[in-house]
């Protein structure tokens, strides 16, 4: 039955590419969800930092030669500095008062940011090589499958894993979830928690970085890269439950998943997916799959 | 004295609406007309979203929806009936609060910072229809040759149809001016500063919030489908996130819960684009970004509101010391920064 062997292939090669793209919501939506827990704040400038790390990642190989695992490394270290930096010079000057102002801040931030960019570089988009070790295809026996693209995956399911860890068996998870939790309280026990908030902050904006140098290699790097996705990114949070770190990360690998599969079923419907799927949750369960209910006002 | 000072007040109010209109029909002659009208329907936006913004304390960021599928629909209806204008522009209106209804339905669950994400995300989920409906929206090139016609009137000169357009954008002005003023708006102002005591008072918050919301669309309609028959043209862009930022922009940089403000800040943000693309400059997100993040850090309040608070601390330093009444208009961000 060839028919009925090559509609299971493409049907798992499109779970495949649904986990794949999974892995940058789910790697976006982490950094979101860690830095709206600490801070209260839901930072526009995500997809910005995503763009600057792919970005980065292509001005290093240009200028400098600097390879792919360099730039994975260096680009996240890089944010993460420029993230704490922000953070120090403006975020935390509009820390008391409504969130929204923060949102509108970070709004700020990415127009400066895009345009900066486009200023540089245009708004075409700039090749970058796959690394060479990641070039072949790793065979799964049905199916070969593009080496970069598993190791995007492994990448993000490792990294979401580590933070999960972090943040559930250790001493300093404990302190960022009670600070969440309940900040007060957490202060009256004699933690401090105000020095947790702005490496909390650069820590989700080196996230971001991260997902951006992974991105470079296999898509279009340039100055726009970031803003629809992080838009798509917000829906992706608002499906898993703003503040639950766990429920962003699943919505993003299950928002992706299912955005391809409607790739393969209805591809008229697949950019639009995932905000339909948001719709649907705030009628089922306004607070996300895994949220909470806000508290009363 | 307490009449004194509400009679001042009164004729300070008419003074000031006295200057606007001057300034509104005056416009087409200080700067280039086709920026005129841009300026006046970028100032009824503006207007639109505060009054969500700054009356019932949600801010919309999605509030490009209403505008370019209102932009769209005009267009469409110029150029398949050949209608007048004035009929484009309200069925862009009509469309503008049908659509406001279901995405208002799902968003008023939410608010806060919520609400922001989720307006947003509904305006993109339009963007790519709009992109992928290429039959009826022309997709990346848009819809062209929007005709303007009234009954064989020509329009064509940008400097009449300012005119033609003006009437309509105050309209939309007094009709926003009347609902913060009303019974109405006394309520959703009271849902804005404590949703839980208006919830015990018996009003069924989320219904107002809807209504409000819907008729915020419907403002924001009557401006895109002028914006639409004014330029000639519907871009993708009109429905692009961006355009959603611009308009806040404008009301956060006038003063949030003002009405005057947006209208002021629609005028500067307007020039200061038109500025910017004539000089050549390329990066104008770079000069607006950097303004609104100054704004944001530094002036909260917005340019309408510094200058009304320094205005009522000057007085109340003249007059002898008297516990003030809070101010119900002040907006519940505003007070929010005494607090901090």
């Amino acid at each position: 039955m060839p028919d009925g062997t090559d509609a299971v292939v493409n049907f798992l090669q499109q779970c495949f590419n649904g986990l794949v793209s999974g892995s940058f919501y789910a790697l976006l939506a982490l950094g979101l969800a860690v830095i709206f827990g600490m801070l209260r704040v839901v930072n526009f400038a995500h997809g910005a930092c995503y763009m600057l790390g792919a970005f980065g990642a292509y001005i290093l190989l240009v200028e400098a030669g600097v390879d792919f695992w360099l730039a994975l490394l260096l680009m996240p270290l890089l944010l993460g500095v420029f993230g704490m930096a922000l953070e120090r010079l403006f975020i935390h000057r509009l820390a008391a008062l409504d969130p929204l102002y923060n949102f509108l801040l970070t709004f700020g931030v990415t127009l400066v940011l895009q345009d900066l960019v486009k200023r540089e570089y245009g708004i075409q988009s700039q090749p970058y090589p796959r690394p060479s070790a990641l070039s072949g295809s790793v065979d799964f026996g049905l199916f070969s499958y593009p080496a970069y693209q598993v190791f995007v995956l492994a990448t993000s399911l490792v990294v979401c894993g580590a933070v999960w860890y972090v943040l559930t068996r250790t001493r300093v998870g404990m302190i960022v979830r009670a600070s969440t939790e309940r900040p007060e309280l957490t202060r009256a026990l004699g933690i401090n928690v105000g020095r947790w908030v702005t490496p909390v902050f650069g820590f989700g904006i080196a996230l971001a970085g991260l997902a951006g140098v992974l991105a470079a290699p296999m898509r279009a790097v340039n100055p726009l890269m970031g803003a629809d996705l992080v838009i798509a990114v917000f829906a992706v949070v608002v499906i898993g439950g703003l503040g639950s770190i766990f429920g962003s990360v699943v919505a993003g690998f299950g928002v992706g998943l299912l955005q391809a599969l409607a790739n393969l079923y209805a591809p008229t419907l697949a950019q639009t997916l995932v905000f339909l799927l948001m719709a649907i949750v705030l009628l089922w369960r306004p607070a996300g799959l895994f949220g909470r209910e806000e508290a009363p006002a | 004295m307490i009449r004194y000072l509400a009679e001042s007040q009164r004729w300070l109010r008419l003074a000031m609406l006295a200057t606007g209109l001057v300034v509104a029909l005056a416009l087409p002659w200080l700067v280039y007309p086709p920026v005129a009208m841009d300026i006046a329907v970028w100032a009824l936006f503006a207007v639109s979203v505060d009054l969500l913004l700054g009356y019932v304390g949600l801010l919309s960021f999605g509030h490009a929806a209403f505008w370019g599928a209102a932009a769209y629909t005009s267009g469409l209806v110029a150029i398949h009936t050949g209608a007048p204008y004035i009929v484009g522009v309200l069925a862009g209106a009509v469309a503008a609060a049908a659509l406001a209804v279901p995405i208002g339905y799902l968003s008023v669950r939410r608010t806060g910072i919520y609400f922001a994400m989720v307006t947003l995300a509904f305006a993109q989920l339009l963007y790519f229809v709009a992109n992928q409906w290429r039959d009826v929206t022309g997709g990346e090139n848009g819809l062209q040759a929007v005709p303007r016609s009234l009954f064989g009137v020509d329009l064509s000169d940008p400097f009449y149809f300012y005119y033609a357009g003006l009437p309509i954008v105050l309209l939309g002005l007094a009709a926003a001016w009347r609902i913060v003023r009303s019974p109405f708006g006394r309520v959703l102002m009271a849902i804005r500063d404590n949703p839980a005591r208006a919830r015990a008072l018996g009003y069924p918050v989320d219904r107002y919030k809807l209504l409000a919301f819907v008729l915020s669309a419907t403002l924001a309609g009557l401006a895109g489908g002028l914006f639409a028959v004014n330029h000639g043209f519907v871009s993708l862009q009109e429905v692009y996130w961006p355009t959603s930022g611009k308009v806040v922009m404008m009301v956060v940089l006038g003063g949030i819960g003002t009405l005057w403000g947006p209208i002021l800040g629609a005028l500067l943000v307007v020039q200061l684009e038109d500025f910017l693309a004539t000089s050549g400059f390329d990066g104008i997100g770079i000069v607006t970004g950097s303004v609104f993040i100054i704004v944001v850090v530094l002036f909260r309040r917005g340019l309408w509101g510094t200058t009304s608070h320094l205005i009522s601390l000057w007085r109340d330093r003249r007059r002898p010391p008297s516990p003030r009444p809070p101010d119900v208009d002040e907006p519940s961000l505003a007070r929010e920064l005494e607090k901090a």
